[in-house]
């Protein structure tokens, strides 16, 4: 499924937690945005073995709160492998394990304390590929996340729905089929309706893996505005392979490279001036 | 950021449009050497009260204008269908902001040759030095920007910044050299305002040398050196 509500499907309430109980994806504010504290992330010495393949390599970053980083480098970098330890989606791959630490807002993402599926309702994910529920309608594709997390309060769903399909940029458009099957949609509205479900939750960051790359020019150009609109309000990380897109959207690149961070900075930077001769290879076409 | 050694990198692909630049570099390199030997020949021309050659100078300014209008039309093309980024990026700004100025060197060269005609009638109002020595100076300065373009040499573009003092101090002293000539006879007045416009038109091709050395440095080293005081006086890029 297309955000990491996956785990709060399969994870009951825990005992004495009724599911009534308001949970974070319910109550949190129509996002009135925070001022901009520390690092949304804290990484350092991250590495990560699929088995004896290291593909993440030492390292050390932050990313900061209610901007948007974008992540660059050529297929098998391990940029996405990265992500996926923003919300412990990897622990899901068997054979997956990671040394080194990440603080997300000052506390340990992997800590004995923190819960996955939690982070996982705070961190949301939007895949390369839309891949919305068959069998449910899109209102139903939409409120899925609430709904397992136990939200019964229908105003609240109708609220919520409009307003994550407006922030998606695809309200418009399926106001009036809200009901057709989520997957009669066209590719580009699929995966608005995917980000729209990753949004209903109200997550606090959301992490994006190659969100465009099967979309036309004007699916693309909505996403790119939605992820400039909701950037005062979420932190938000992209896995891209368009340099263009990373220069467009991004505040901060990292550009990696056989598992290794090799330059991270202000994205005019990385684009402008890089200081390292690898990144500038890689932007301008020139690395194969 | 990564202390350990970065992993091996592949060697560079040649891309189908690389070709693009590389007629790019090559149209600004000419039209600086083009530039160059524009001012060159005004001077000598002037000094020869060679009139004949005053005019070819005159005639060949066409071809730096032409040389401008391509290079601007490749600059555009580049960026609209290449979308180039970073040194790529600064090259083609930078090209176009050079070839701009290398654009008025030849509008100077050709008021310099304009003047010697005019003056090849006449006699010489005094030997000729101070205004080769400037000229000297300016072509050295262009010729060191340049280079700064062919070898990414950086120490000898921030010579040039520094050395624009030195064809203003020149420019100056032959003003107030010119004035006297005009004050103490009167019947030099229309050969002094000739050789004080050649003198500004000299001053202003070392003013167009150290932009082209400050677009340069940016080329090179992604910093903007324009208006530095640091610059001028120490002839250091912080």
């Amino acid at each position: 499924m297309n955000l990491t509500m996956n785990k709060d499907v399969q994870t009951p309430p825990s005992a004495g937690q009724p599911v009534s109980a308001p949970n974070p994806a319910a109550s949190r504010p129509a996002a009135a945005p925070a001022p901009a504290a520390g690092p949304a992330f804290e990484v350092k010495d991250l590495n990560l073995w699929y088995g004896t393949h290291r593909a993440v390599q030492d390292v050390t970053l932050q990313i900061p709160a209610r901007q948007v980083t974008a992540i660059i480098g050529p297929s098998g970098c391990g940029k996405s492998t990265f992500l996926r330890t923003l919300n412990r989606m990897h622990e899901l791959t068997p054979g997956a394990y990671h040394t080194g630490t990440i603080l997300m807002d000052g506390r340990d993402l992997y800590g004995p304390g923190t819960d996955p599926t939690v982070v996982r309702r705070r961190v949301g994910m939007v895949f390369q590929k839309s891949n919305p529920f068959p069998t449910m309608s899109v209102a139903e594709n939409v409120l899925a996340g609430l709904r397992l997390n136990g939200v019964r309060d229908k105003a609240l769903l109708r609220e919520r729905l409009e307003k994550s399909l407006r922030m998606a940029a695809l309200w418009d458009e399926v106001k009036d089929h809200l009901h057709k099957s989520g997957i009669s949609l066209s590719g580009g509205q699929q995966q608005r309706l995917c980000i729209a479900r990753a949004l209903a939750v109200r997550p606090e960051i959301l992490l994006m893996d190659e969100p465009c790359s099967a979309l036309d020019p004007i699916a693309t150009a909505k996403v790119e505005e939605l992820i400039h609109e909701i950037k005062r309000e979420y932190t938000i990380v992209i896995v891209t392979h368009n340099m263009q897109q990373a220069a467009r959207c991004s505040d901060r690149t990292a550009f990696f490279y056989m598992g290794k961070l090799i330059e991270y900075a202000e994205t005019q930077q990385i684009f402008m001036n890089p200081s390292n001769p690898q990144t500038e290879a890689y932007v301008s076409g020139r690395f194969g | 950021m990564t202390n350990d050694p970065v992993p091996a990198f592949p060697p560079h692909m040649k891309r189908f449009f690389d070709a693009e630049l590389e007629t790019f570099r090559s149209h600004l390199i000419l039209m600086g050497e083009t530039a160059a030997s524009q001012v060159r020949a005004a001077i000598k021309a002037l000094v020869d009260s060679n009139a004949s050659l005053a005019d070819q100078v005159i005639a060949a300014d066409d071809e730096l204008d032409q040389l401008e209008i391509k290079i601007d039309e490749e600059a555009m093309r580049y960026m609209n269908l290449r979308a180039p980024v970073a040194t790529e990026l600064r090259l083609v700004i930078v090209g176009m902001k050079a070839s701009h100025d290398l654009e008025r060197v030849g509008d100077e060269a050709t008021s310099i040759a304009k003047r010697a005609v005019r003056l090849s009638a006449e006699p010489p109002l005094k030997p000729y030095v101070d205004i080769p020595r400037m000229a000297n100076i300016a072509l050295e300065m262009l010729r060191d920007a340049l280079d700064c373009f062919l070898n990414g040499d950086t120490a000898k573009a921030l010579a040039v910044c520094r050395r624009d003092a030195e064809v203003d101090s020149i420019n100056k002293q032959l003003y107030r050299e010119l004035t006297s000539f005009m004050i103490e006879k009167p019947g030099t007045i229309s050969r002094a305002i000739e050789l004080m416009f050649i003198s500004k038109s000299l001053e202003r091709i070392a003013d167009h040398a150290t932009n082209i050395a400050e677009e340069m440095i940016y080329l090179a080293k992604g910093k903007d050196v324009r208006h530095s005081e640091e610059v001028k006086k120490n002839g250091s890029v912080a």
